[in-house]
């Protein structure tokens, strides 16, 4: 079955430049001293160890990360005479409903290579549990995420192991610690849909100490998984990037326990045909036509889960128009001067869509990744569409089932879009057209001509708004009404 | 009292001091890793596993069956598998003795196994007793290299008398333990002494188990460190308050003086380990290199 695919960037230059980098390996000499980074352990003795002023790095506070609860106490410690404190908020406090960030190194980073576990000690003051505890955040380019979920605590100091998943690949890592955490859920009854249900939950504390890096020798990887252990395929162009998710590896821990962290695919290593593939940093970068099937290991285990990538090639630039400039009003076209300057993210609410323009030898096309519904805003200064008859799009669909409902709205004389929030229909002097193009051939550009029919045959001279409903996954270009 | 952290000092002094500590820790490793485990050099029984197929009929037998036979179903532990003699359950391969625990629906178990010894094949009074093993992984995983008193049919258990070189179990990877069963001292009022090892599991690696016993000692070694060392006066003082419990005459006499058989096995289940559950993956092997026997 085909899944989704998404170019997030379009480059022969990022092929070039793996070439040129993998040349450079090959010219490496016994003179070149390859760049060594401290492999300092600590992280939290009595003091933070080697980590930038800022000491905790808060989560975004207008994503609710509260900021106030973190401190150290000198009156709790496991070892010595100080810990971190940290006061998980409750869930109406007004200076925010979870706390969690991370600690960095204060330098270019650390070599982590010879340790094999991030471990702490923590206790609670209930036996609550932290949501989330990893490292390989940097809240920079790091690509080397991994954590471990649902840490439950004890009311006792208790010592904690993540497993580094591939420390080969950690010889410069910023991101040392990172947690989150959330209100303790009294009724175990919290549902994101029912904000009541979080009415029973209550903030608490927890203190870590002696935070490191350690190499235990205990841990065992006893599986793992790629793409939630699905076997999936995509079709994309030369120079896509996909994305590789749901990637965990699970371990028995020299205790016995049996744990499974969430961890990047840029840990992986990747078994593909490197004409049709490469996997660089864990993100796929689609090559020459072709097919493979792309499997990982990591620690000498087969991850469970594939990816297949067919790629179709160079991508596709779709067919020159041929209505003369005269008998166009065009919206989005290179072909054309276009007449408005569309806003693609117009920001619905309720909206999952990305839309971003790229371009492509020269040429310019929208892109939408997970779209359910969102719009091509004319900005305020619609056209008189009048004298027109059919509104071209050109597409291009991954694969068959994809479906895109086109609505093109005339906003009235008010201008001003206007939409009632319950049926999503046009209301007060606004009117559309509604179509859904089908038989769309996947892979390839389909030129589509869309009647100005329905209510539009009586009011078009207003026409500010492009809605698209569903795909989710699709490519745009030359938008424009013409003369037929 | 929850404040804010203010300033950060690298305490270069400390490290120092830190570094000296752990200098320090490696000598004393390095005066055990040169510990005498062992003493006694004369190869008296062998069987390095080189020939492929069933375990060689002139060292090794069979307890087939969940014990019901015996008298002992579950085989007095409430284990939940049946041995066989089948190559899935015991084999020769790869210069390896490999004994498999196997979750499937056999004889009305759902597990199957096996356990060899050398009874009336190989018996021997003192001696040192050695194995190379690499154990199984996961919960209700309990395997074991042990021997057991030739005349237990005469002198029934405890009486006839156990030494567990070595036993794990599959939840507690740098787990090992060995003990000593007798009148007075048996099942769970063994006398018995947990080895961890450090930095490294049973289960991914091979270690050597062993113990070398002589008419009032029984000393107990993994690799090259002696963990244990019983003797007539520590089961006395160890199992003191069971010895002092038991109905029996003869409780907390040393048994250790009449002629051992050698018994490998890997049970599933019963008392000791609880049963597997969900995150238990069969089958599950316990590979064994060599087992030799020196006097």
């Amino acid at each position: 079955m085909m899944k989704n695919f998404k170019i997030t960037k379009y480059t022969f230059l990022l092929i070039v430049a793996l070439i040129a980098t993998i040349g450079c390996e090959r010219d490496l000499t016994d003179e070149v001293v390859p760049a060594t980074f401290p492999n300092t352990p600590d992280i939290f003795t009595d003091a933070p160890v080697g980590l930038t002023d800022e000491f905790f790095d808060s989560f975004d506070p207008a994503l609710g990360a509260n900021t106030q609860g973190f401190g150290t106490d000198e009156n709790e410690a496991f070892e010595g005479n100080v810990s971190i404190r940290i006061d998980v908020p409750g869930p109406n406090d007004p200076d925010g409903t979870f706390i969690g960030g991370i600690f960095k190194d204060r330098g270019e980073g650390r070599n982590l290579t010879q340790y094999d576990a991030l471990t702490f000690y923590a206790k609670g003051s209930i036996t609550a549990a932290i949501g989330t505890v990893g490292f390989g955040v940097d809240f920079e380019d790091g690509n080397f995420p991994a954590s471990r979920n649902n840490i439950q605590l004890t009311t006792g100091w208790k010592k904690y192991i993540i497993p580094i998943p591939n420390a080969s690949k950690l010889v410069q890592e910023k991101g040392m610690f990172l947690f989150s955490a959330g209100s303790y859920d009294v009724l175990q009854d919290d549902n994101p849909f029912d904000g009541d249900s979080f009415s029973d939950n209550i903030g608490f504390t927890f203190w870590l100490d002696e935070i490191r890096f350690e190499t235990l020798g205990t841990n065992l990887t006893t599986g793992a998984q790629i793409l939630g252990a699905q076997d999936q395929t995509v079709e994309a162009f030369t120079g896509s990037e996909i994305e590789i998710p749901n990637c965990t590896q699970s371990f028995s821990l020299g205790s016995g326990e049996n744990i499974t962290l969430d961890v990047a695919p840029a840990y992986f290593d990747y078994n593909v045909n490197p004409s049709v593939a490469q996997v660089v940093d864990g993100v796929v970068i689609v090559g020459q036509e072709g097919a493979t099937t792309i499997t990982a290991t990591i620690d000498n285990v087969l991850a469970q889960g594939s990816l297949e990538v067919i790629s179709n090639g160079a991508f596709p630039v779709p067919d020159d128009p041929t209505q003369p400039q005269n008998e166009v009003i065009s919206i989005f076209s290179d072909f054309y001067t276009n007449a408005v300057n569309p806003n693609f993210t117009p920001g619905f609410g309720g909206s999952t869509t990305i839309a971003t323009i790229q371009q492509i030898s020269g040429n310019n096309v929208a892109e939408y990744a997970n779209n359910n519904f969102t719009g091509i805003n004319f900005d305020n200064s619609p056209v008189d569409a009048s004298a027109m008859d059919f509104m071209n799009v050109d597409i291009l669909v991954p694969n068959d089932v994809t479906s895109i409902e086109f609505q093109i709205r005339d906003i009235g004389a008010n201008q001003m879009l206007e939409t009632n929030q319950f049926t999503g229909f046009p209301e007060g002097d606004d009117a559309d057209y509604r179509f859904t193009p089908t038989n769309l051939t996947p892979g390839q550009w389909n030129r589509v001509p869309i009647p100005l029919a329905g209510s539009l045959a009586t009011q078009r001279d207003n026409i500010g708004a492009i809605i698209l409903v569903g795909g989710p996954n699709f490519i745009l270009d030359n938008i424009y009404f013409y003369i037929d | 009292m929850n404040k804010k952290y203010k300033s950060i000092k690298l305490n270069k002094a400390c490290i120092a001091l830190s570094l000296i500590i752990i200098i320090g820790i490696n000598t004393s490793c390095d005066l055990d890793e040169t510990q005498e485990v062992a003493t006694l050099t004369n190869i008296v029984m062998q069987d390095e596993f080189n020939v492929d197929g069933a375990p060689n009929p002139s060292m090794w037998t069979y307890d087939i069956g969940d014990g019901s036979d015996q008298g002992i179903p579950g085989w007095g532990n409430e284990e939940l598998q049946y041995y066989t003699d089948r190559p899935e359950n015991v084999v020769v391969e790869n210069g390896m003795l490999v004994i498999t625990a196997r979750e499937e629906s056999f004889e009305n178990s759902s597990y199957t196994s096996a356990r060899i010894t050398t009874q009336n094949l190989f018996e021997q009074q003192y001696g040192r007793f050695e194995a190379r093993i690499r154990l199984p992984l996961g919960k209700g995983l309990w395997p074991a290299f042990w021997l057991l008193g030739n005349d237990c049919d005469q002198n029934p258990w405890p009486n006839c008398g156990e030494i567990d070189i070595m036993e794990y179990l599959g939840d507690e990877p740098t787990v090992v333990f060995g003990s000593v069963h007798g009148p007075g001292y048996n099942g769970g009022d063994s006398v018995s002494k947990d080895y961890e090892l450090e930095n490294n599991r049973f289960d991914t690696e091979f270690h050597i188990f062993g113990i070398e016993w002589s008419p009032n000692r029984i000393n107990y070694y993994v690799d090259d460190v002696l963990y244990q060392s019983l003797t007539p006066e520590s089961i006395a003082d160890e199992a003191e308050e069971s010895i002092a419990d038991s109905d029996l005459d003869n409780a907390g006499e040393w048994v250790f003086n009449r002629p051992f058989y050698i018994i490998m096995n890997i049970a599933v289940g019963g008392n000791l380990p609880g049963p597997p559950n969900a995150e238990t993956v069969f089958p599950q092997r316990m590979f064994v290199d060599y087992v030799r026997v020196y006097n």
